[in-house]
């Protein structure tokens, strides 16, 4: 169990977007949520990576308790996250927006830039070549120096793992990865994440692609309306009534796919 | 690449010589002031660009800053009486610290609330100046500011000297300023530009590197301020206006904000055309104001990152054809 | 206690000038979510046009200032046109300095046209009354009334029009009103028109007791944002009642405080506010 979350909940006015969730990602695995348009994923994904505090409960990484810690400690500590839309830097190079991704392994600061001294030179290189590094873990060298609006969607969320990696997690979030790429590529992005766990990197990933999810995940959460309704492995999931009336659609959930 | 190097180096080279020897050549005391001018207001307008250019926030107190170091330094040197440099010194310290203070909460305000609340903070010290006669000297303004000490057998009595003094602090300014911008924290203020909610979450602590900014900037700011009031001897409250700040904007935004060379290549241009259309005058945002839109919506870079772009293009259209030399090539080696 | 009680006429007075420009303000931020910093620069223009058109047509004093709500407004509708429009899409820094660069043209080209000199405004209305031991001239009772009928023609436009109630949909909800058929370009110019009329007919009412110069729009603008971020930004009544609080606190400032610091206590006040609350004072919570 590498990252818990105790009966989280995230209020915005009146609507309560998480509702006492409390989930367990498993080292080493693949893990998912799933869930209808609005159900909260995204919500989740921005308390337990600290970019809004929850309104209750309480969020253990490795054991320590990590609920209001600010997104850039939560981020030094090992977990890092993709966003829906990917907002990269679209007008700078590929490489550009992935060296500064290991910025928070290094201690070089304003004076060490300003003197040039030994130390600044030493982790520019580390982060040129982690940067590296993590191009080829994605498959993307050759792109190094293309400009990313240039870029296919699929390339871009590659780019996007990319700089996730960069800071070297343990955990990483990533929010519908698959989202605007095609069935081929869906496939590519899907090893992509075996990768990831084969090199000790444990996946926690957002999807509306059931069939990828039920081919890759190990163990899934399924939210409605901001509520935790099943939990376990694929199998459990897909033979889960009330998953499959939420997502089938008893009376109130018509609308939703 | 290393040809552009090259060329970009011996350009620099050149024209570092030539406003070095410049005062050599002409003894046009009227075109070396302006001069003078021009480089403590590039010191400023660079100070304006680590934050608005390289860090995405719009300070519109920059004015306010500069007014700050002028005044510190003249309240240093003759109210309270301390020697030039020393006052320099803390001039410098003092702004800097203000910055700070101010920073430290200007910061929690983003995008317009941050231009808002950094203008009222200017309008605040343009205020103050006015209203706070006893210390400032009010409407009349300030006399009576040394000229800068000597240092060892340097004096800076004469223009010249001057000169070569504010060239000095200018080039020091640029080499920091290059230096910063090309290392890790360079890319940590541009990352926070890019997307301050991407920043933190590949951990870098926002709070602190826009601070790091902030006060960077209030501390060039200072700096020209300090330099402005012992060059011009005297100073008013107009220099805090928030008529100056929008002087600096201009300067910044055709020269190109965001880039290293465009507070340079700005200052230089508008004060130099400044010079040229002096029947202008007061009216000259008659024609810099519609210059200073049509360029945001057509070129938000600027001249320089103008320029920039078109080099880029033409190196991404001059490798196009290179690979599809390199193809035909390999054709005909096969065909071969 | 007379002196209580002129001051409060005159925060008053003063207050409704700076509920129409914030309101005009606000309005326009609702919509466009732009900062509009040459909305000072609309006042200004608003403030000479109707002088010119008293002193060299020889207008009626109401008749100049219809005149000049229509040429500002189509100057607000311009500024939409010619360049907000084109920067919908751009980073938010680009529209602030967009605005700035128009504000400090028209501040030139007034000064060009109509010379550096304060001008007075010479109104119809100058006969001195006295009511319960306050004195005041008449212009100042007419202020007040003429902002409060403003007011409540532009609440009636709003809330009772199909126009007007475009307007609010669109404040509300952009992408929403788009999808539900609003057109979204015209609302925008109608928006910037209404904010250049109320900058003109604040501007023609408080000229008369004050002066019209280039730079006269520097501080209300100022203010106005002040009020809107009091007020809430884009909040239609948070700009009415903000701008008749920062009346009443100025004008009292001003007596019992100082006078030389009056114009401060606006700033103060924001600095203050933003400090503690940075998103504005009834900011939505949720982000940190
Ligand atoms: N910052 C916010 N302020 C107010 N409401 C919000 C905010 N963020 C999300 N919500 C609301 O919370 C609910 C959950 O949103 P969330 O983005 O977490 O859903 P999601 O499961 O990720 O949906 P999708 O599959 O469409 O991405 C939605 O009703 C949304 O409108
Ligand atoms: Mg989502």
């Amino acid at each position: 169990m590498l990252l818990e979350t105790v009966n989280l909940t995230k209020k915005f006015g009146g609507l309560t977007a998480v509702d006492d969730v409390s989930f367990s990602v498993e080292k080493g695995k693949i893990n998912a949520i799933i869930g209808p348009n609005g159900a909260g994923k995204s919500t989740f994904f921005n308390l337990v990576s600290g970019y809004y505090p929850p309104t209750s409960g309480q969020v253990f990484f490795k054991g320590e308790e990590i609920t209001r810690l600010p997104s850039n400690k939560i981020a030094r500590l090992g977990i890092a996250r993709t966003f829906q839309t990917t907002n990269l830097f679209e007008r700078a190079t590929v490489l550009d927006n992935i060296i500064v991704g290991n910025r928070l392994r290094t201690q070089s600061n304003l004076w060490d830039a300003i003197l040039r001294t030994p130390r600044l030179k030493r982790e520019e290189q580390k982060c040129l070549d982690k940067a590296y590094e993590v191009l080829d873990f994605v498959n993307l060298t050759n792109h190094a120096h293309s400009v990313v609006e240039n870029l296919t969607q699929e390339e871009k969320k590659r780019v996007a793992f990319a700089l996730a990696l960069a800071t070297e997690p343990e955990l990483v979030f990533l929010d519908e990865p698959a989202a605007g790429v095609n069935p081929d590529e869906t496939e590519g992005l899907a090893e992509l994440m075996k990768k990831m766990v084969d090199h000790g990197i444990t996946v926690c990933l957002i999807e509306h692609k059931m069939q990828m999810i039920m081919s890759i995940a190990e163990n899934i959460m399924v939210l409605n309306f901001g509520k935790k309704i099943a939990e376990g492995t694929p199998e459990d999931i897909m033979n889960d009534e009330e998953v499959i009336k939420a997502y089938l659609g008893g009376e109130r959930h018509a609308e939703v796919k | 690449m290393s040809r552009l190097l090259l060329n970009k180096r011996f350009a620099l080279s050149g024209l570092l010589l030539l406003v070095l020897v410049l005062p050599l050549i002409t003894s046009n005391a009227y075109m070396i002031r302006i001069l003078i001018l021009t480089f403590i207001w590039t010191i400023a307008v660079y100070g304006l660009n680590l934050l608005a250019g390289y860090t995405g926030y719009l300070s519109l107190a920059h004015a306010g800053f500069f007014a700050l170091g002028a005044y510190t330094l003249a309240i240093l040197t003759v109210t309270v009486g301390l020697s030039y440099w020393l006052a320099f010194i803390l001039t410098l310290v003092f702004t800097s610290i203000v910055g700070a203070l101010i920073g430290m909460i200007a910061l929690r305000t983003r995008e317009h609330f941050f231009a808002i609340y950094t203008l009222c903070v200017g309008y605040i010290i343009y205020l103050i100046i006015y209203n706070w006669e006893g210390m400032t000297g009010g409407v009349r303004g300030f006399i009576g500011i040394p000229s800068p000490g000597s240092i060892g057998p340097l004096e800076f009595n004469s223009q010249i000297s001057n000169y070569y003094l504010v060239l000095f602090f200018l080039v020091l300014t640029i080499v920091v300023i290059y230096r910063i911008v090309h290392s890790l924290q360079g890319r940590t203020f541009m990352a926070i530009r890019n997307s301050e909610d991407l920043a933190k979450t590949i951990g870098i602590s926002t709070t602190k590197n826009k601070l790091i900014a902030f006060i960077l900037s209030t501390f060039f700011a200072g700096l020209a301020g300090a330099l402005f009031a012992s060059f011009t001897r005297f100073i008013g409250p107009e220099i805090s206006n928030i008529t100056m700040t929008f002087d600096f904007l201009v300067y910044l935004l055709i020269g190109g904000i965001g880039t290293l060379s465009g507070p340079v290549i700005g200052t230089f241009i508008i004060v130099w055309i400044s010079q040229e259309l002096q029947f202008l005058q007061d009216y000259r945002m008659l024609v810099f104001g519609p210059i200073l839109v049509i360029l945001i919506i057509f070129a938000p870079r600027g001249i320089s990152g103008f320029i920039i772009d078109w080099n880029l293009k033409r190196k991404a259209k001059k490798q196009q054809i290179e690979s599809m030399k390199d193809m035909e090539n390999n054709q005909e080696v096969k065909e071969g | 206690m007379d002196i209580f009680f002129q001051q409060l006429f005159n925060g008053l007075t003063i207050g409704s000038v700076y509920s129409l420009v914030a309101l005009g303000l606000t309005l326009v931020y609702g919509i466009l979510h732009i900062p509009n910093f040459a909305h000072g620069a609309l006042y200004m223009m608003g403030g000479y046009i109707t002088l010119t058109m008293m002193q060299t047509l020889g207008l009626y004093y109401w008749l100049a200032i219809f005149v000049s709500i229509v040429v500002v407004g189509l100057i607000g509708v311009l500024m939409e046109r010619l360049v907000f429009h084109h920067l919908r899409h751009a980073p938010p820094i680009h529209d602030k300095i967009a605005a700035i660069g128009m504000l400090l043209f028209l501040e030139a080209f007034a000064h060009r046209v109509w010379g550096a000199d304060y001008l007075e405004m010479a109104t119809p209305h100058g006969q001195v009354v006295s009511v319960f031991g306050i004195t005041f001239t008449l212009q100042r009772l007419i202020i007040i009334v003429a902002a409060v009928l403003v007011m409540f023609t532009l609440y009636l436009f709003l809330k009772k029009t199909y126009m007007g109630m475009t307007v609010i949909a669109m404040s509300q909800n952009r992408a929403g009103a788009n999808l539900v058929g609003v057109n979204t370009n015209k609302v925008a110019m109608l928006t910037f028109f209404i904010s250049g009329a109320l900058a003109a007919i604040a501007a023609s009412l408080s000229s008369p007791i004050n002066l019209v110069f280039p730079g006269m729009g520097h501080l209300v603008i100022l203010k106005a944002f002040v009020i809107i971020i009091i007020g809430g930004m884009g909040s239609i009544p948070g700009a009415i009642v903000g701008g008749y609080i920062l009346g009443f606190t100025e004008s009292l400032g001003a007596t019992y405080i100082s006078s030389d610091y009056k114009d401060i206590i606006a700033f103060i006040l924001l600095v203050l506010i933003l400090t503690i609350r940075p998103n504005g004072l009834f900011a939505k919570g949720g982000q940190s």
